[in-house]
């Protein structure tokens, strides 16, 4: 087994729905889905984010906003357990995701 | 077994490097990934070289390279686990002779399959799928692939390691697809396949037309698919293409090596057999409806391989599977072919009228295969002007030398009139 991070991305200019409940075809996603995930979160809108660069002389410099500036921005993750590539792409496929999902492999460290 | 002379078992090393993807891909799966399959296969290579000469060689040698491989692979592992478990490894046990047990092939069970359909796995970019299909599969170095390609040998390796690299850390599945997932699976591996005979039948740059080693191996990739897919008639289509097209391969240049139109081209130098056998496989690959793309392109290539002479080329039939194609894969390129197509079918002012209409298309504006059809109809027109300045267009957008030389020759021709 393999895990794998699922990054979900989804237009900036993307109306977020009110309130702080799941919208439905996230929870039907991941009652579906029960059995493969290892955690995920949502995130706020990049216009809450903060970033933190490091300068020349390796200090760290604060500024606001995300880190890369792009019309594609990253609104939340899944964690997924998948026998391999093939079946965690099954599962990416099936997010209900704005724009598109990115699927990295979680590197193993012994 | 005998003794074997020197010549003899360099010529039967070759021969067994044919069944490299054999060999390799029934050794991915004891070895676990396929960097140390790799690794023991060219082990089992060395070790052929080294003992068949006194050994003799044996009754099946892809079969004994599989054992060998194989064992070497398990014999990797077994020596990292003592490594790991740190014991003191005192007496390494003497492998036995392979020679043996091995007499049949039937035993060991084809695995090229999964092969292929890991090296041109979706989530691998495209140059990287066509790469590592011709390392793995048909056992190319490095070097050659980069040759063929016409990259820097340095440029080649890195993309193979970062490939076999992406397939071990993301756990690409060493596999078939089922389901629903194969048709789209079997498609990509088709459209590699299709890409390595098409680089090398009509090179896109360098000194010569064609790139012969490539058209060959992807005659030898269709020719595996076939005989691991017998039933589909995908595969069939596009076995069937590249022999239609591999089939006018030797009057393709002249002996000074330039380009030979179709239309002057020795028909009788063409290589029959292998017509012979594409024309029955294309009956096969038309019978599903609606018959898949290679299935058509592969319907167009028989009916001029079939034509006595280029004035007796059935173009109504040829611009009725355009449009049979254009339906089934609707591309620029297939559009252009299709008003070429209608321009011999029905004349040339609708032909160059369809090539005026593409040439908005942004997809075609760097593709000179359209400047130089216009090219030619304008001068079947009688209007050399603007032909001159269409072949100089060609000319602009060309990088393989022949055609090149082909397209200066032709605009000279005009010059001079």
């Amino acid at each position: 087994m393999s895990k794998y991070l699922i990054l979900i991305f989804q237009d900036e200019a993307a109306v977020q729905p009110p309130g702080d409940s799941v919208s439905a075809n996230y929870r039907a996603f991941m009652e579906k889905h029960a059995g493969s995930l290892r955690g995920g979160v949502a995130l706020e809108s990049p216009a809450t984010a903060t970033s933190i660069r490091r300068n020349d002389s390796g200090e760290p410099t604060v500024t606001d906003g995300p880190f890369a500036e792009s019309k594609e921005a990253l609104g939340g993750t899944f964690l997924i357990e998948a026998a391999d590539l093939d079946e965690a792409l099954v599962i990416a496929k099936e997010v209900p995701a704005g724009i598109g999902v990115e699927v990295r492999p979680v590197r193993v460290v012994s | 077994m005998p003794r074997a002379a020197g010549a003899e078992v360099v010529r039967a090393i070759e021969q067994a490097h044919r069944e490299w993807g054999f060999v390799l891909a029934a050794t991915v799966r004891v070895a676990g990934d396929i960097d140390s399959a790799e690794e023991a296969v060219q082990d089992a290579y060395a070790i052929a070289l080294a003992t068949w000469p006194t050994r003799g060689i044996p009754a099946n040698p892809a079969a004994w390279l599989t054992v060998t491989a194989r064992r070497r692979a398990l014999d990797v592992h077994r020596r990292e686990a003592t490594a790991r478990r740190a014991l003191p490894k005192l007496v390494e046990p003497a492998p036995e002779p392979v020679d043996a047990q091995v007499e049949a092939l039937d035993e060991i069970p084809d695995e090229r399959l999964r092969l292929i359909f890991t090296c041109c796995h979706p989530a691998l970019a495209s140059e990287a799928q066509v790469a590592l299909t011709l390392r793995l599969v048909c056992g190319l170095s490095t070097l050659e692939i980069a040759r063929a390609f016409l990259v820097q040998e340095s440029t080649m390796a890195a993309r193979i390691t970062r490939a076999k690299h992406k397939i071990r850390v993301a756990n690409i599945p060493y596999g078939v697809p089922e389901g629903e997932e194969l048709p789209a699976r079997l498609e990509q591996v088709l459209s590699v396949v299709h890409l390595v005979f098409t680089t090398g039948h009509s090179a896109p740059s360098g000194a010569h037309l064609t790139r012969p080693d490539l058209a060959e191996r992807g005659v030898e990739l269709a020719r595996i698919l076939r005989a691991l897919l017998p039933a589909d008639p995908d595969v069939a289509g596009l076995l069937a293409l590249v022999l239609l097209t591999d089939a006018r391969r030797p009057a393709r240049v002249d002996g000074a090596g330039e380009l030979v139109l179709l239309a002057d081209q020795d028909r009788s130098s063409w290589d029959h057999v292998a017509i012979a056998e594409g024309v029955a496989l294309v009956t096969e690959a038309l019978t599903p409806r609606p018959p898949g793309r290679f299935a058509l392109m592969a319907a167009i290539a028989a009916i001029h391989d079939e034509s006595p002479s280029w004035a007796e080329t059935d173009w109504d039939a040829i611009l009725a599977l355009y449009d049979l194609l254009r339906a089934a894969w609707p591309t620029p390129v297939v559009e252009l072919n299709r008003a070429i197509a209608l321009g011999f079918a029905v004349g040339s002012e609708a032909g160059l009228a369809e090539l005026d209409s593409l040439a908005a298309d942004p997809r075609l504006a760097r593709y000179p295969y359209l400047a130089a059809a216009r090219a030619d109809f304008l001068m079947r027109l009688g209007r050399p002007a603007d032909a001159r300045i269409a072949y100089d267009e060609a000319l602009i957008l060309t990088d393989n030398e022949v055609e090149r030389e082909f397209l200066a020759a032709r605009a000279l021709a005009l010059d001079d009139e």
